[in-house]
């Protein structure tokens, strides 16, 4: 899932200045499971809003709405009415939803209430590790299921950098070293011999380097007809 | 095959090589390291000119280069993979060789959370192992990485490091063998002061007889105090610092007599371990001291091999 | 003035009903809010209040380790924490909200309580909010 979190609030209060009818939206997806932007939170932020709003004589009218995926236009769409009116729209979905949130509404001024952070796991209640590069071109087959693009400081293909001490990494001590948990996976998985084989300079053209990423699902993508006899909105 | 190079003449020759490290200045003035190069020269076999080292912003290591060929002493350019793609790593090799410099380490580079610009965006498009290989098919088969013929392949003599000292331990010297399958002709250590797990070290590597495939120098780090000390095993990433050297260093009368002592002592050991074939010292900041430390060591004068071309 | 206080049932208001059969001197200034739980205390909720005007709020709760569902008023406590730095950043000052707790016995505790947010909101002035609003 996506990590994100919650900007501070003068942060947001200094992002909303010169507008006054603010919609707060929130997203029921990986947001709300990393306690940045779900339902509760989207509550708090707008309700410190409002306290902000009233202590300053600001008059904003602060309204706030939570859907269910804000990264799909369907669910985004649903909310036409509640953005009537509106002069800004605090999104507390990551950034994708923030964008999809512009796309459908252009001329509205959508301003971004959380950092998207990474894609990861909650760890423990309250704890979330990022664990995937999205570098396109995955190569956990090869180092044990742990991503080395993700989980070394440096992405390193081809094992531990010399600053890998007692399992740690050399950028701080609570952050483990990837390669040093890529090697104990594959010591148990009695595969180190892949520890020993070379990687070659990686391909990053299906990475961030080679420009946004689109994906196409041939099978799945209607032709003009297809969208005419079906109705499918563009 | 004719040597790219002194340092490759010495060792290929069998004889014990001294390099040495020089820190590029923090500012345009290349007058210290003229200094250095001046005060230095004939008692290391080749310099190693740092990158960026620890993330701080210095001279560049290919100017810092360019500075010691002037000044008649053989340069070992340091080539960091945090600060360049593919592109300029191959690149600055062609530029390198071009000028007359013609032994470049390939190393991953300290993280930049370490220097004076942490909020830098690091590149890593390729890690030390990939260097190598990029830099060797460039020299032996005259290609860029891409495939395109170069029209006229660098001269390279192409180093790596190794930390001894680092973990996973059992696959220290695992990573040492891919480093010289990759393309590692000579091999720098981080210094040593742990000498017992150097020579475990050791051990694994002549088990697998890669002393006979790659001509290792054995890293050493004269201490200035028991403070510094410290600050080795404390801070820097990688270290192994014994309890025993730091008592010694808090007892002595005078630490940087006794910093040099150690550093000798230790360089006479090296000598004696089988598959170390040279030694790489590390005077950070304390440069003025290599040549006594050569001296008493027992390793001056220098052979000349190759005059540097410049 | 007024002052709103968030209170287990369990504990706290059972001592503020304590205190009041004994005589004890409560402030008049305090509301109690009745609450099966002060885990069932939310942000919304105490941000609210002040954006109603409350000069200072606070919650109650039981002693920790004492709470009915285990852990109510540690996460209680976590939440006053978060909203006292949403208050700081909104523009209020947060010594105006605290978190306490206290045994359904210690009737002089939830006096002492209310007197302690009583001479928070006499050092702080009323809640502004009151002006800008009328």
């Amino acid at each position: 899932m996506i990590i994100a979190e919650q900007k501070p609030l003068n942060e947001v209060i200094e992002m909303l200045e010169g507008h006054s009818r603010v919609l707060v939206v929130g997203c029921r997806s990986c947001v709300a499971v990393c306690l940045a932007g779900g339902e509760k939170e989207a509550g708090i932020l707008a309700e410190s809003l409002r306290l902000h709003s009233d202590l300053k004589g600001k008059e904003w009218e602060v309204e706030e709405v939570t859907l269910e995926r804000v990264c799909e236009k369907e669910w985004v769409r649903g909310m036409d009415s509640d953005i009537e009116g509106k002069d800004v729209v605090l999104s507390l979905a990551c950034g994708v939803g923030a964008q999809v949130i512009h796309e459908l509404y252009p001329g509205m001024f959508v301003v971004p209430g959380v950092n998207t952070i990474s894609m990861g796991a909650p760890e423990e209640q309250g704890i979330y590790l990022e664990k995937c590069g999205g570098c396109g071109d995955c190569v956990l087959h090869l180092t044990g299921g742990v991503c080395p693009v993700a989980r070394c400081s440096k992405s390193l293909m081809n094992g531990p950098c010399g600053g890998s001490q007692n399992g740690k990494c050399e950028i701080d001590p609570d952050t483990p070293c990837g390669w040093d948990q890529i090697y104990r996976s594959l010591k148990e998985l009695n595969r180190l011999d892949l520890m020993e084989t070379a990687i070659p300079p990686k391909n990053w053209r299906p990475s961030r380097s080679g420009g946004p990423r689109k994906t196409v699902r041939k099978e799945a993508v209607q032709t003009d007809e297809e969208k005419k006899i079906r109705g499918a909105s563009p | 095959m004719k040597a790219a190079s002194n340092l490759q003449g010495v060792l290929d020759s069998g004889q014990f090589a001294v390099t040495a490290e020089i820190g590029p200045p923090k500012g345009a003035n290349p007058e210290v390291l003229r200094k250095h190069a001046r005060n230095m020269k004939g008692y290391a076999d080749a310099f190693n000119l740092t990158d960026n080292q620890t993330a701080v912003v210095r001279l560049s290591s290919w100017a810092a280069s360019l500075v010691c060929l002037q000044e008649g002493v053989e340069p070992v350019m340091q080539m960091a993979c945090r600060d360049r793609n593919r592109i300029a790593i191959q690149s600055d090799a062609l530029g390198a060789s071009a000028l007359g410099v013609r032994n470049v380490l390939c190393l991953t580079g300290d993280h930049q959370i370490f220097g004076n610009q942490k909020e830098a965006k690091n590149v890593y498009d390729l890690d030390s192992i990939q260097e190598l290989m990029v830099l060797r098919s460039m020299r032996d088969e005259g290609k860029t990485w891409g495939g395109d013929t170069l029209d006229s392949a660098p001269q390279l003599y192409l180093g790596a490091v190794e930390n001894p000292f680092g973990d996973p331990f059992e696959f220290r010297v695992p990573r040492l063998a891919k480093k010289v399958a990759a393309g590692a002709d000579f091999i720098q250590t981080q210094s040593i002061y742990d000498m017992e797990r150097f020579e475990t070290f050791m051990d694994q590597v002549r088990e697998r007889g890669l002393d006979r495939k790659v001509h290792i120098l054995a890293g050493v780090l004269p201490l200035k105090s028991a403070k510094a000390a410290l600050y080795m095993k404390n801070k820097v990433s990688g270290m192994s610092v014994p309890d025993e050297i730091i008592d010694r260093m808090k007892n002595a009368a005078d630490p940087k007599a006794e910093g040099i002592k150690l550093c000798v002592e230790t360089i006479e050991h090296l000598k004696q371990v089988k598959g170390v074939h040279g030694v790489h010292i590390m005077a950070v900041a304390w440069e003025e001291k290599v040549p006594e430390i050569v001296r008493e060591a027992g390793l001056h004068p220098r052979p000349v091999m190759m005059e540097p071309e410049h | 003035m007024r002052i709103i206080g968030f209170v287990c049932r369990d504990s706290a208001l059972v001592a503020a009903e304590q205190a009041g059969a004994m005589g004890r001197s409560i402030p008049s200034s305090a509301t109690l809010v009745e609450m099966p739980c002060t885990g069932r205390v939310d942000a919304v909720h105490i941000l609210r209040a002040f954006r109603e005007g409350a000069d200072a709020v606070f919650v109650a709760g039981c002693l920790e380790g004492n709470c009915r569902y285990q852990y109510g008023n540690i996460e209680a406590r976590k939440r006053v924490t978060l909203t006292k730095s949403q208050l700081q950043a909104a523009g209020l000052e947060p010594e105006r909200l605290e978190m306490f707790n206290l045994a359904s016995n210690q009737e002089w505790r939830f006096e002492e309580i209310v007197k302690e947010m009583v001479s928070r909101v006499e050092k702080l002035g009323p809640n502004p909010i009151g002006k800008v609003k009328t």
